[in-house]
């Protein structure tokens, strides 16, 4: 498998080197955070555990194995709509790729973790948002057909803010096309995950997020369909601060579990144990096809 | 501003009261007022191809949200027969989903449609059209229902998007919608959906996953409503109408973009005008959409679902050696 650029950079020497900044301030507890031991502690502060947003790049290197090989990294945006309003949306687009240094909204591809082949996909709120258009749309698909050709289970990390406004109707449709493959990867009998990041809104939680199998969350992640401001501005009041993080929806019964990042992998990879035998019975039936 | 389409149409309604009036008098009077009653006919037509001959994106969300604009109930209303099913099963029955068996021409359907008030009481009953979890998942047992007794399913969409309230975000309505989407997905019959007001965001797609999407000319359906957009983009819900016009939410654009199939026209002035005329045109265009799609095996008229959606949004796609088979 060839292994792309970003993750030979990560791969040794722990943070990547390209980041400018050499600290960082934990937005919560304030603690003042030296970039490489951050990254060491999984991007999680050392101090009061808050979980910060993680890069794609960052999260694939901290749960593939070895090599990734990745799906849709040519699929660029266009711009069905000519948005324009203080900026064009392709020199939006083109902002968003230099401050976040990757192509897209979502990293997508094939690896392995402790062994287990899976098809994962990676969101970004790094990019826009995280929201989700029709190069985040069509990316997940790719992921999800080629999971279901492959007959492996698919693991897909999100963070959005929902629907991305530039992109109009057709980014709404995304919610519809990535549904279509969600239900044909499901129908097959393939294992679907969901790990749902800080914050998961909109269209992407009220699509695929939460028609997987398991649905597991990161701690405090803000996770729900309308937005907090929008909610306190149609009710007129403010909200408790526990209203829709990881936690809460884990007592209203939404979701299935709250895994701390340091125990994520493992957690995912013991999914991943109770399904195989099915994957590799499906495997064996392609074969003995053939 | 808020209600331009409601505030110029009163003029009208006024002038059309006048003409009426002047028209009964000239019968039961010996004086001849033909000469002034054309005189005002054609002041009332130029005045009516002048507010509604060019409508502005801003001003068809307006028509959209029009107080007397035919709501779900109206088109229902006119099936042959309609026996409505009611909740979720689990918590209560949302009214804000209107739902049943019915008769569309002979035809045994599954229809669900969103339902706003018509006045401001039945509004605070039925959430002004939003639609709870309970509701969707009102909608999604009977989509599954349809689909188990091979009955088609004839949604129709009027919302400026689903319920953003605390209870709903405490019953999960994400998942709710997103189990909708899932379930028409999966139909094993035909589903069209009809566009007849205001298509809001995911909340509207819950029901818009269709094998034919009709829309009426001056319905709206969008990834957000114009104030939502305004408000997530620019920080600041009064600029509605210059998002009302980027967002490409009239029917023509979605027809042109092939996000929806069918125009169903209005009559000058809107819908709302001739009401009974166009409840009829959309429920004959329903039926015509499902003859042809009843025709189609379940195997066909699925696998043309998945490609329909498949294809939005992929136009700039280089169709890529995906992945090698190297293993």
């Amino acid at each position: 498998m060839p292994m792309p650029d970003w993750l030979r950079s990560r791969r040794g020497k722990g943070a990547d080197t390209r980041d400018a900044a050499l600290w960082s301030k934990c937005p919560v507890c304030g603690e003042v955070l030296y970039r490489r031991d951050l990254a060491a502690n999984l991007f999680v502060c050392t101090k009061c555990e808050h979980h910060f947003r993680m890069h794609a790049y960052d999260r694939i290197n901290m749960l593939i194995d070895g090599d990734f090989t990745e799906i849709g990294a040519a699929v660029q945006a266009g711009d069905p709509l000519e948005w324009v309003d203080k900026k064009t949306y392709p020199v939006k687009i083109a902002g968003d790729k230099e401050k976040s240094g990757l192509s897209e909204g979502v990293v997508a591809g094939i690896g392995t973790m402790d062994g287990f082949e899976v098809a994962l996909g990676v969101m970004d709120f790094h990019f826009r948002g995280g929201t989700m258009g029709t190069v985040v749309g069509e990316r997940l698909t790719m992921l999800l057909e080629e999971a279901r050709r492959r007959h492996l289970p698919c693991i897909i990390f999100t963070a959005s803010g929902g629907a991305r406004m530039e992109e109009g109707m057709f980014a709404l449709m995304q919610m519809a096309k990535t549904t279509a493959a969600v239900t044909r990867l499901m129908d097959d009998g393939n294992l679907f995950v969901t790990v749902l990041t800080d914050p998961t809104t909109g269209g992407v939680s009220a699509s695929f997020a939460f028609e997987s199998d398991v649905v597991v969350a990161e701690p405090k992640a803000m996770i729900g369909f309308a937005g907090r401001r929008v909610i306190e501005q149609t009710i007129r009041q403010k909200l408790p601060d526990q209203f829709q993080t990881a936690e809460f929806l884990l007592e209203k019964g939404a979701i299935d579990m709250v895994v701390d990042r340091h125990d994520l992998k493992n957690t995912l990879v013991r999914l991943l144990q109770y399904t195989s035998q099915k994957q590799v019975r499906a495997l064996q039936q392609v074969q003995d096809k053939l | 501003m808020n209600n331009s389409i409601v505030e110029r149409e009163r003029g009208l309604l006024e002038l059309e009261r006048r003409i009426a009036e002047l028209r009964n008098a000239n019968v039961s009077q010996p004086v001849d007022m033909s000469a002034e009653i054309a005189a005002l006919q054609q002041k009332y037509e130029e005045l009516q191809r002048e507010i509604f001959g060019h409508l502005t994106p801003w001003e068809k969300v307006h028509m959209a949200r029009h107080p007397n604009r035919p709501t779900s109930l109206d088109y229902i209303s006119q099936l042959d027969r309609f026996d409505e099913l009611h909740g979720d099963r689990m918590f209560r029955d949302d009214p804000a989903i209107v739902a049943g068996f019915a008769l569309l021409h002979g035809r045994p359907v599954m229809v669900m449609g969103q339902q706003r008030g018509r006045d401001t009481k039945e509004n605070l009953r039925r959430n002004f059209g939003m639609v709870t979890p309970e509701g969707y998942r009102k909608v999604q047992r009977l989509a599954h229902t349809a689909s188990r007794l091979d009955v088609p399913i004839v949604t129709f969409i009027d919302t400026k998007g689903a319920d953003p309230g605390i209870t709903s975000e405490e019953h999960a309505q994400s998942e709710a919608i997103a189990k909708c989407l899932y379930e028409f997905t999966e139909a094993r019959v035909p589903i069209v959906a009809s566009i007849i007001g205001e298509g809001g965001s995911g909340g509207a797609l819950a029901l818009g996953i269709a094998d034919h999407v009709i829309m009426l000319e001056h319905s709206v359906y969008s990834v957000a409503s114009p104030e939502g957009c305004a408000a997530i983009l620019w920080g600041d819900a009064t600029k509605a109408e210059e998002a009302a016009a980027r967002l490409k939410l009239t029917a023509a654009d979605l027809r042109a973009f092939g996000i929806i199939d069918e125009i169903v026209p209005e009559p000058l002035g809107g819908a709302h005008r001739e009401p009974a005329t166009v409840v009829s045109t959309v429920l004959g265009s329903v039926s015509m959409a499902l003859q042809r799609l009843g025709a189609m095996s379940t195997d066909a008229l699925r696998e043309a679902r998945y490609q329909k959606y498949r294809r939005i949004g992929a136009w700039e796609t280089e169709r890529l050696e995906v992945i090698g088979t190297s293993r």
